[in-house]
């Protein structure tokens, strides 16, 4: 038995949640992910961190069951599919300007066990305030969520997210558009399902956010440079090898990944995966 | 007395008016919600792409059965949905947009349906047609338009929850095990039905009017789905009630007046309610002025 960064009690022969055997995902014929094979371990918390068109919001499609692999096979442990898959995808299509309320967005998080027309019960009901509670959300059940600031509102998902119950957590930039503050509560419950043994994976650019909070790290360039302890795949050599792989990636105008190619960030996207940092202080996890 | 005459008058004295009017509240509690799905949905031009695409089945059953309400609106439905399903399935099947396949089988529907109409009628009837007659809603019509409110409402409570969650987030429902599809088309379905419902009072052209100026105008009035789809059948009633009235003693069809007042009630909305309207935001603007 060991010890991973929380010291949390990780068994040796940790369940693979997640596992892919050789996967290709492929848009239009065109490799956007090439020939990944590992496994996302129970109750791991995982980083997927990259350079833009990566790949990475295409693996995270897979594992939440959108985009079928072209070759190899992608296997999920029964309790993914029976617990479900909570997935804050990056460009979500939520229409912010439609007239629900907050408390009912956080409601539909029980949408396995209320479906089409079962009841939504008082016990439903304290679970999603609850839920609110969590995020700091608490007094804002009633307000629609066309009121809410951009901050606001992803927390107003992640309670969507904990009221989901699901063991498979996947976050595609859950930071992208939040301030500090918001940032700072969403990693601390994202450490507390951590702790409470889902397995959580998060695409994400800060490489200092994932030094400080991820102890598993997936470093992607089209294809899988490392995966492992993050301090051991973001090594300055595997962060130069990622660099060298998306040097080759194709022009953006025929994009592999329409919506994630956007060149321009891409180059400041690469200097800030070459600068080393040091890690943060694991004091500042609590 | 004068205000008897004026407004109850001609629904006391005929049954065709006192028809018109059953019709049109009928119509009015179908058209309420869907049209407020419609505009939150941003479909607003869907819905007149499917009043235009129900022209060329209603001609047919125009061509077929004469002037007969119950084959014209059989053939009205029936295209209606051909268009949907169609401009759905190369919605799925291609890049392009929904909104542009819905423009294209319209327009294709919409002159299908007057060369038909042109080649096998005069003119008289194809007025009728496009505009509507509130003398033709007899007996067989009443029902029908009945039971499309009914079956609308009734469809409407099966699919609302999983309807709102497509509109508002379709990811998440289809990452929760889909069904997203199905909702919409059943919802299409109900937009077609309606139409329909509304074409024999109405006309093919101005059914959409009746769903889309009220669902319209509610927005500067409520904010919540169930207060919405309140005022706008609301507001789709008196448009009804007063156009009928505008229609019987001016002597002018009675879809477009009842379509102009709605038009009126969207303007004065526009104008003057108290949610973000014009008059709200002036308000608005003094305030933090001062």
């Amino acid at each position: 038995m060991g010890r991973d960064l929380f010291g949390i009690v990780v068994s040796d022969t940790p369940q693979a949640m997640v596992v892919f055997d050789d996967v290709t995902f492929a848009y239009e014929g065109r490799s956007a992910v090439h020939r990944l094979s590992g496994a996302f371990v129970e109750g791991s918390l995982t980083a997927i961190v990259g350079p833009n068109g990566a790949g990475k919001t295409t693996v995270m499609k897979g594992m939440a069951g959108l985009l079928r692999p072209a070759t190899g096979s992608m296997r999920q442990q029964p309790a993914v599919r029976n617990g479900g898959i909570a997935y804050l995808p990056q460009h979500s299509e939520i229409d912010r300007r439609f007239p629900i309320s907050v408390i009912e967005t956080v409601l539909l998080g029980h949408w396995r066990r209320i479906g089409w027309a079962h009841p939504v019960t008082r016990e439903l009901q304290q679970r999603a305030q609850v839920a609110l509670a969590a995020v700091g959300l608490q007094g804002f059940e009633r307000r629609l969520v066309e009121t809410l600031s951009a901050g606001q509102f992803q927390r107003v998902l992640f309670a969507r997210a904990i009221t989901q119950d699901a063991r498979l957590i996947l976050l595609d930039e859950p930071f992208a558009a939040v301030d500090w503050r918001t940032g700072e509560d969403l990693l601390c419950l994202i450490a507390s399902w951590h702790r409470e043994g889902r397995t959580v994976a998060a695409v994400l650019h800060d490489l200092d956010q994932v030094r400080a909070w991820f102890p598993e790290t997936l470093l992607l360039a089209c294809q899988c440079v490392a995966w492992g302890a993050t301090r051991e795949v973001l090594t300055p050599q595997n962060l130069r090898r990622a660099q060298s792989l998306s040097a080759e990636l194709p022009d953006p105008s025929d994009s592999i990944i329409r919506e994630q190619m956007v060149w321009s960030a891409g180059a400041r996207d690469l200097e800030s995966l070459l600068s080393p940092s040091l890690p943060r202080p694991h004091s500042e996890q609590s | 007395m004068v205000l008897y005459d004026l407004a109850l008058g001609p629904f006391a004295e005929f049954g065709f008016m006192r028809r018109a009017l059953a019709g049109c509240l009928a119509l009015s509690l179908g058209c309420g919600p869907i049209g407020t799905f419609l505009v939150i949905r941003r479909m607003s031009l869907m819905g007149d792409a499917l009043s235009h695409a129900v022209l060329p089945g209603a001609a047919l059953g125009f061509i077929v059965g004469g002037l007969s309400w119950p084959a014209m609106s059989l053939g009205g439905m029936a295209a209606g949905l051909a268009v949907a399903l169609l401009s759905g399935l190369v919605t799925r099947l291609t890049p392009l947009r929904e909104d542009a396949s819905f423009a294209a089988f319209y327009l294709i529907s919409l002159a299908l349906g007057v060369l038909l109409v042109s080649t096998h009628g005069s003119n008289i009837d194809l007025l009728h047609l496009l505009f509507g007659s509130i003398l033709a809603i007899d007996g067989a019509t009443l029902v029908l338009i009945g039971g499309v409110a009914s079956i609308s409402l009734l469809l409407l409570a099966v699919i609302y929850r999983p309807l709102v969650l497509e509109c508002f987030d379709p990811g998440f429902l289809r990452a929760s095990g889909g069904g997203g599809g199905l909702v919409h088309a059943l919802f299409l379905a109900l937009v077609v039905l309606n139409l329909v419902a509304g074409f024999q009072a109405l006309g093919t052209l101005m059914a959409v009017g009746l769903m889309m100026l009220p669902a319209a105008a509610a927005r500067f009035w409520a904010r919540n789905l169930w207060s919405l789809s309140a005022v706008s059948s609301t507001l789709a009633l008196v448009s009804g009630f007063l156009g009928l009235l505008l229609s019987y003693h001016l002597d002018v069809p009675s879809g477009p007046s009842i379509v102009l007042l709605a038009g009126l009630a969207y303007c004065g909305s526009v104008l003057l309610g108290p949610r973000d309207s014009l008059r709200a935001l002036y308000l608005q603007r003094r305030l933090a002025a001062a």
